[in-house]
């Protein structure tokens, strides 16, 4: 944030709290300061601009002409395929039409004579096309020699736009996939309007449940690196091969201390007196 | 099924029964149309609130919406309601109630004693002849009040959930929330974490550091980890220290199965909280939070609209006499409520309905990115539930939720609210902010750029520029 110099007369009704440089421990808003009970224009112009970045992302438009030959280079076949969901509007009110595939897509698709594959990849716009604009490419530069190491074939990529998550399945089923990614643009978060996820589905075909897909989130550079996400993702894929599901069937095993010791280590609050 | 025709004008209207009524007189909803039972237009939707009007209230005690057989909450609807209350109003068709509401026989009192005679479709119905002033006025009216570590919902008294969220449940990152929170005089409600992770080692991590904190401070409210009841259940047996019993609830059995819970499992972890006997001033124990469109989404909706089945939900909160209920309004997305006018619309369908059934409501006044909305919506709500006599509102640094990704209400939107309508902080809670030096009422924040001496050791030993360590 841009901070204005500002006058002293300005600056005498502002109460300031001086617990603000607590924000070294968190991104959470805290210590704004404030004029009588009220937020100072600083903190509420500060704001307008974060909700207007997250709403610019929802309704930021796809550029698939930019990605189409970076996932080219990357695969042995790219597809552009679009959700029965004609646009933005529609598909904010109708999330049924986005899981499923538009006519022609459906054709494409089955027109598509590929041999069977280990693993199919959706790069789906979601909520945020600025999320897979900003973190596909270098998430799967991450995430593919991962995918290589544990010598796994790749089935065609599928740059989705207008989807939600399921898509994934009817994509994955026609490529005759064992498992599907879906590389997804997050529903922006005032402090996060770049975040990607990962749904990570065992023999995908429509129809699936929610709880039988595994989710890796907030995947941008402030949040979960791609490094980690991409060996997060690995230890999925080699742990649904050995169960043969994913899912809830698949938990995160690290039942267990958590990393919170008793809750007082660096706790501020709770220091001696 | 029963069909129910209306005649205006030479014309015949009929509705394919109950809750076919009910979906089309409901005011427009996204959630609604996306269910496809919306009204087809908005003549049809005028005439069937006319139709609506003229139903006796007591049709819906003959005519379940979703069969006895079929639904747990339709047996727990219709067991539990009481016909000696309800006879007040028994002869009364659904238009004639409204106009009792309104009316001055309706007061605090009467409204307490009807409160087990009325069912969750009877305010729904009536809600849905109501504009935004009756729904406040009539909200206004009830008198719901509950107690733990505190009273919450006397007159004149607006509460707050703290909401210290952090995306990895970092303890530092949670205190600091806290502080911020605690400072701006919030937190009287519950101090209530929503935890990223289920790990019930975490959960029972987190209750004892809020455990510590409370006591430390010796802070009049009570803590609660929203973690699934299962989870709080295990964290009990563990020894965690669990002031309240988290659960999301909906309206249907169905619906409540989709969030892995039913009504004997809700009585288990009630009765966890309860053997800890830890409310010196109450026994209400639960924290409940609903939200329209959740029985959608779960795919478990019956074909009835998503504000009747929202009402359901409050029979199933007021069977567990809890301290908190809130609706998290627009937290579902635009599918379901597409903007600020049926946000704010439906907070205060909710308040009301909640309310008049016994239910000591708070509302999530809320909203996310991908919604038509912004904070001036959520001003508008607010103010208006201030005037309905809502419970609480969210209270968190900066409107931000930043590991939930959604805006709620901020610390500051309470002092907002308390400035401009006179409202206090819960009694026992105001006590202590005062002689904490924290906040005192018609004043406000009671401290400049000094901390008040109960806080001033947590930035350092000396003074105001270290960070601690």
């Amino acid at each position: 944030m841009k901070e204005s110099q500002p006058s002293a007369a300005g600056e005498a009704l502002t109460v300031t709290n001086p617990w603000q440089r607590l924000r070294e421990l968190t991104d959470a808003r805290i210590g704004l300061g404030r004029v009588g009970g009220s937020l100072p224009t600083s903190a509420q112009l500060a704001f307008q601009l974060d909700h207007a970045r997250a709403r610019d992302a929802v309704h930021m438009t796809l550029d698939t002409e930019r990605l189409m030959p970076a996932l080219d280079r990357r695969f042995p076949l790219a597809l552009r395929l679009h959700s029965r969901a004609i646009d933005r509007d529609e598909y904010l009110r109708r999330p049924d039409l986005g899981r499923q595939l538009s006519a022609d897509a459906e054709q494409e698709l089955a027109a598509i004579t590929s041999e069977p594959c280990d693993v199919s990849i959706c790069v789906v716009d979601g909520l945020s096309a600025r999320a897979i604009h900003e973190q596909a490419i270098p998430f799967l530069d991450a995430a593919l020699p991962e995918i290589d190491r544990l010598g796994l074939s790749l089935g065609p990529v599928a740059l989705v736009e207008q989807g939600r998550v399921a898509i994934g399945d009817p994509i994955g089923e026609a490529l005759k996939a064992r498992m599907s990614i879906v590389m997804i643009g997050e529903r922006p978060g005032l402090s996060s309007p770049d975040s990607l996820g990962l749904y990570f589905t065992w023999a995908p075909r429509t129809g699936r449940r929610d709880s039988e897909r595994n989710c890796i989130s907030n995947i941008r550079p402030r949040g979960l690196k791609y490094a980690n996400a991409a060996r997060l993702l690995a230890y999925l894929m080699r742990e649904a091969q050995a169960l043969g599901a994913s899912g809830i069937a698949l938990k995160d095993d690290s039942e267990g201390d958590s990393q919170l010791g008793d809750g007082r280590q660096g706790n501020f609050l709770l220091l001696p007196e | 099924m029963s069909e129910h025709v209306f005649d205006l004008d030479g014309r015949r209207y009929r509705f394919d029964g109950l809750g076919a009524l009910l979906a089309a007189a409901t005011p427009h909803r996204s959630g609604d149309a996306l269910a496809g039972i919306a009204a087809a237009s908005a003549e049809e939707r005028a005439v069937a609130q006319m139709a609506l009007a003229e139903l006796p209230l007591a049709t819906f005690l003959e005519e379940p919406l979703i069969p006895y057989e079929e639904d747990e909450i339709t047996r727990l609807i219709l067991d539990r309601h009481d016909r000696a209350a309800f006879a007040p109003v028994a002869s009364l068709s659904v238009g004639e109630f409204r106009n009792w509401l309104l009316s001055e026989r309706a007061d605090g009192e009467s409204l307490g004693r009807l409160a087990p005679g009325l069912t969750p479709e009877m305010v729904a119905a009536v809600s849905k002849l109501m504009r935004v002033q009756d729904l406040v006025l009539v909200g206004r009216k009830c008198e719901v009040v509950t107690r733990f570590r505190n009273t919450i919902g006397l007159p004149g008294r607006l509460s707050t959930r703290l909401q210290p969220n952090h995306p990895t449940d970092d303890a530092s990152g949670i205190a600091a929330s806290i502080l911020d929170g605690l400072l701006y005089a919030s937190g009287d409600a519950v101090i209530g974490i929503n935890p990223a992770t289920d790990n019930t080692s975490t959960v029972v991590t987190l209750l004892k550091m809020l455990d510590e904190v409370i006591s430390r401070y010796e802070i009049p409210t009570q803590s609660c980890v929203l973690t699934h009841v299962t989870t709080a259940i295990e964290a009990i047996e563990r020894g965690a220290p669990t002031d309240l019993v988290f659960q999301s609830i909906a309206g249907t059995e169905a619906a409540n199965r989709g969030f892995g819970i039913d009504l004997a499992l809700l009585r288990e972890g009630r009765e966890a909280a309860l053997s800890l006997n830890r409310g010196p001033l109450g026994n209400n124990v639960m924290y409940f939070e609903t939200g329209q469109g959740s029985a959608l989404s779960a795919n478990a909706h019956h074909g009835l609209d998503q504000q009747t089945l929202e009402a359901r939900a409050y029979a199933v909160a007021r069977e567990f006499e809890p301290l908190l209920v809130n609706t998290v309004v627009g937290f579902i997305g635009p599918e379901y409520l597409f903007d600020g006018k049926q946000i704010i619309r439906a907070g205060l369908e909710d308040h009301f309905c909640g309310k008049l059934l016994g239910v000591p409501m708070g509302c999530d006044v809320c909203y996310t990115n991908h919604a038509e909305a912004d904070q001036d919506d959520m001003d508008m709500l607010l103010t208006l539930l201030g005037a309905a006599g809502c419970h609480y509102i969210m209270g968190i640094p900066g409107s931000d939720d930043i590991m939930l990704n959604y805006q709620t209400t901020s610390f500051h939107d309470a002092l907002y609210l308390r400035q401009v309508l006179g409202l206090r902080p819960a009694p026992e809670f105001e006590q202590w902010l005062e002689s904490s030096g924290i906040y005192r009422h018609a004043q406000g924040i009671a401290f400049d750029r000094e901390l008040p001496p109960r806080f001033q050791h947590v930035l350092g030993s000396r003074g105001t520029t270290e960070l601690p360590s």
